[in-house]
């Protein structure tokens, strides 16, 4: 396969992740916000606009912290350069590049989506629209990646489109969950209280794991059980361990196909062996953050790695 | 039924009575209740859409892709029809490439003083670096796309010969899947030949025409894009997923070791046949534009010393030149010593002094071309043209008459479209696809027929709002 199109299917896993997690987080911030008064609500879009890092651009745009700035701001705004309908264009154009290394049930399920969504979100996004919106969303990248596992060759192109999925999800639970710790808890003493509670029930929300993590937990929200489910629960499907095993068996794969191991397998068995056996007593002993942190360079690391790896650019 | 004044319809006669080729399409046609009709008509462009069957159109927005209109009726061609058709294509085809050698070689032609000099000399198309270079399997134009017109029962004429690069068989190819999927029934009641192993047939006519350097086993055949971007990257990718081919662009592509070699998750492998669709201007930047990012520094080497083949073989585009076209009669005579089975449309060089006079006066009745233009750009109509129009082209005419040739506006055949309103009658023309191989010449039966949709118009261009439509050739 050609590395350009080893990297068109890796980005467009990216974006395409990328896309279904940004809409999650407004879902689970516009949730929260119904049920808020007016100024936690509008703490509450902050850290939406925190959590993916846009305050400067937005700032620069809008006046103040309403739901409807911020998901129009999110989701299409001209001057976010990584609006969503930005994000699906690129997975469009990268499986137009990848066109034949793809199957045309996934080209289809990306072609239809991404029409839907362009329509979708041609005009500003109104508070009775908005749930529809994020939930076609979220629908597109449920049917791409249905279409891709019922259609696609298991060849080294797969793999790179899974890494592509896993290094993306791992980064942005990543991120939430940090973004929750670090930045959103005025100070340490409100640990416990009901605006916390509430506050980790919307990172469960942001990554759809809050019922599923209620049924395991029998109710019981407490930031040492969310963080045991978010980073170390490897039967969670977007929990950190639950990427990190499937980014190396996807990582194994490839090296098994070119029969050489690269500097990504390298980074993988050193971060592997940094949390493997590690318990959430430990990391919050060692601080959250600075495990998140951590993490998240990590991950950027073996991301860059795969890219050499493989011949990505010329 | 008919467009009238004197045109031919290739459905109806003059009487309105259906021709014996539609004859079984339009007992089924009647068959189908019309509302059926309008929504299968309505899904067409659904399907092309969600394919992704699109084109960009030059000078808009970057972003724009838009769908060649498709009609669903089909443009009809009877065996007997195609018999004499392939004959003349396999004819000028033959001549084509004779031609082709000839001019990079000893210009025979040109010392029997049947073609003049100049002609080579101003031709933009003409590649220096390609004399006394013989391409592998002596073959120029692997893929060749002949534009035919029709004007009455058993006038065909070639209106343009395209062996540069010619554009459209996915559409030929898509629209047949399109068909079939909605109207399969049709296709049990009309026995219509087969246009899909076109792409089989591209990849063994390309895989017939290694290099010298070909290290045996399996040739690798790659299709060399401008990108996403480019207005026909959708054929590009189509032909490449169909012939199993890679697909790629000069940013992948470098040579070394004396050959091209695309840059793959493994390392460098090398190219033995580049099915290129980008013009010969951008393909080595070390020889041609300077400038041009879509291309391969040093490829033009690597070709020369045998490391890899180029299809179409460059400087090809001589060939397409609307100067050369006049002088096909002696071409096809020249080389194959038959006269030609399909006639040229008549053309006026205006080069010549009494051709350009004989135009300047009678510019209302002419189609006039620029002799190095495509795709209906920087033409005159004269009939539909205004008089300031008229007069604009007179004064570019007078200013280079070398620049220009003018044809009589022909009768162009109709073939009825589908309309809200019934059945209409729009012009058409006709391109099939032949390719050339050391093994032979191999035209696909069908083709691409493109349709002016607007009624009364002559130019069938997608450029200019042209569409398309299925072409069958009937099975004896």
């Amino acid at each position: 396969m050609l590395g350009r199109t080893a990297n068109g299917l890796f980005w467009m896993f990216r974006y395409l992740e990328r896309a279904e997690n940004t809409a999650r987080l407004l879902d689970a911030a516009l949730r929260m916000a119904l049920t808020r008064d007016l100024v936690t609500a509008e703490a509450e879009w902050r850290s939406v606009i925190a959590t993916l890092g846009l305050q400067a651009p937005y700032e620069a745009a809008n006046e103040g912290y309403d739901g409807a700035s911020v998901w129009n701001f999110v989701l299409r705004g001209p001057s976010n350069p990584g609006n969503v309908r930005a994000m699906f264009g690129a997975v469009r154009s990268n499986a137009r590049m990848a066109r034949i290394n793809i199957s045309s049930d996934v080209w289809e399920a990306v072609n239809d989506n991404w029409m839907k969504l362009d329509k979708l979100l041609a005009r500003p996004v109104g508070q009775t629209a908005v749930g529809e919106v994020l939930g076609a969303i979220r629908r597109a990248g449920t049917q791409v990646h249905g279409a891709f596992d019922g259609s696609m060759l298991r060849d080294e192109g797969y793999h790179f489109s899974r890494a592509g999925t896993f290094i993306e999800r791992a980064d942005s639970t990543a991120r939430i969950l940090d973004m929750k710790y670090f930045l959103l808890l005025p100070s340490l003493s409100y640990v416990g209280s009901s605006l916390d509670t509430g506050q980790w029930e919307q990172v469960l929300r942001s990554v759809a794991g809050a019922r599923v993590y209620s049924w395991l937990n029998a109710g019981q929200i407490e930031a040492r059980g969310i963080v045991d489910f978010l980073v170390l629960d490897d039967r969670f499907p977007r929990s950190l361990a639950f990427c990190r095993n499937a980014l190396r068996d996807n990582l194994s794969a490839l090296a098994r196909m070119h029969a050489r191991e690269g500097r990504c397998n390298a980074l993988m068995h050193e971060a592997d062996a940094r949390i493997n056996h590690l318990t959430v007593d430990q990391i919050f002993d060692q601080g959250l953050h600075e495990f998140l942190v951590d993490f998240l360079s990590r991950n950027a690391a073996i991301s860059q790695a795969i890219a050499e790896d493989y011949r990505f650019h010329a | 039924m008919s467009a009238g004044n004197g045109t031919f319809d290739e459905m109806f006669d003059g009487d309105g009575q259906t021709r014996p080729a539609y004859a079984e399409y339009c007992r089924w046609f009647a068959e189908q209740p019309g509302e059926f009709l309008k929504r299968k008509n309505r899904e067409a462009d659904d399907t092309f859409r969600r394919t992704g069957i699109t084109f960009n159109v030059y000078g808009e927005n970057e972003a724009e892709e838009r769908l060649i209109p498709f009609d669903m009726v089909p443009r009809i061609i009877t065996a007997s029809e195609w018999r004499r058709l392939s004959r003349g294509i396999e004819q000028r085809v033959r001549a084509l490439n004779s031609f082709l050698y000839d001019l990079y070689h000893r210009q025979e032609i040109v010392r029997a003083g049947r073609l003049p000099e100049r002609l080579l000399q101003s031709n933009d198309a003409w590649l220096a670096n390609m004399v006394g270079f013989t391409p592998p399997g002596g073959i120029y134009t692997h893929i060749v796309g002949i534009d035919l017109v029709r004007t009455g029962p058993d006038e065909f004429f070639v209106l343009e010969d395209n062996a540069r690069t010619p554009s459209g068989v996915s559409y030929m190819l898509e629209n047949r899947e399109t068909m079939m999927a909605m109207f399969p029934d049709l296709f049990s009641r009309v026995a219509v030949e087969s246009v899909s192993n076109y792409p089989r047939r591209l990849a063994r006519s390309l895989a017939a025409c290694v290099p010298p350097a070909f290290a045996g086993g399996k040739p690798t055949v790659a299709v060399l894009t401008p990108g996403i971007y480019n207005s026909a990257y959708f054929e590009h990718a189509f032909l490449a997923d169909q012939m199993g081919a890679e697909l790629v662009e000069g940013s992948d592509l470098r040579v070394v070791g004396g050959r091209v070699q695309m840059r793959t998750t493994r390392g460098y492998k090398p190219i033995d046949v580049l099915y290129r669709r980008v013009d010969d201007d951008f393909l080595d930047p070390l020889t041609f534009n300077p400038e041009s990012a879509l291309g391969v520094p040093g490829i033009m080497d690597v070709y020369r010393a045998g490391g890899i083949t180029i299809a179409n073989a460059p400087g090809t585009g001589v060939a397409d030149d609307k100067a050369i076209y006049s002088f096909m009669p002696e071409i096809v005579e020249f080389y194959t010593g038959e006269k030609p089975l399909l006639p040229n449309v008549q053309t006026w060089r205006c080069a010549d002094a009494d051709s350009l006079a004989y135009v300047l006066d009678n510019l209302a009745e002419l189609v006039v071309k620029e002799v190095h233009g495509s795709g209906g750009y920087g033409m005159l109509i004269g009939p539909t043209a205004s008089k300031r129009e008229i007069a604009a082209f007179r004064d570019k005419l007078k200013a280079r008459p070398e620049n220009y040739i003018a044809q009589p506006t022909l009768a162009l055949s109709t073939c009825p479209i589908y309309t809200r309103a019934g059945l209409a009658p729009r012009h058409v023309d006709l391109r099939p696809f032949v390719l050339v191989s050391p093994e032979g010449i191999d035209i696909t039966p069908g083709g691409l027929t493109r349709v002016a949709l607007k009624k009364g118009s002559l130019v069938v261009n997608s450029s200019q709002g042209g569409g398309t439509k299925d072409t069958w050739v009937l099975k004896d």
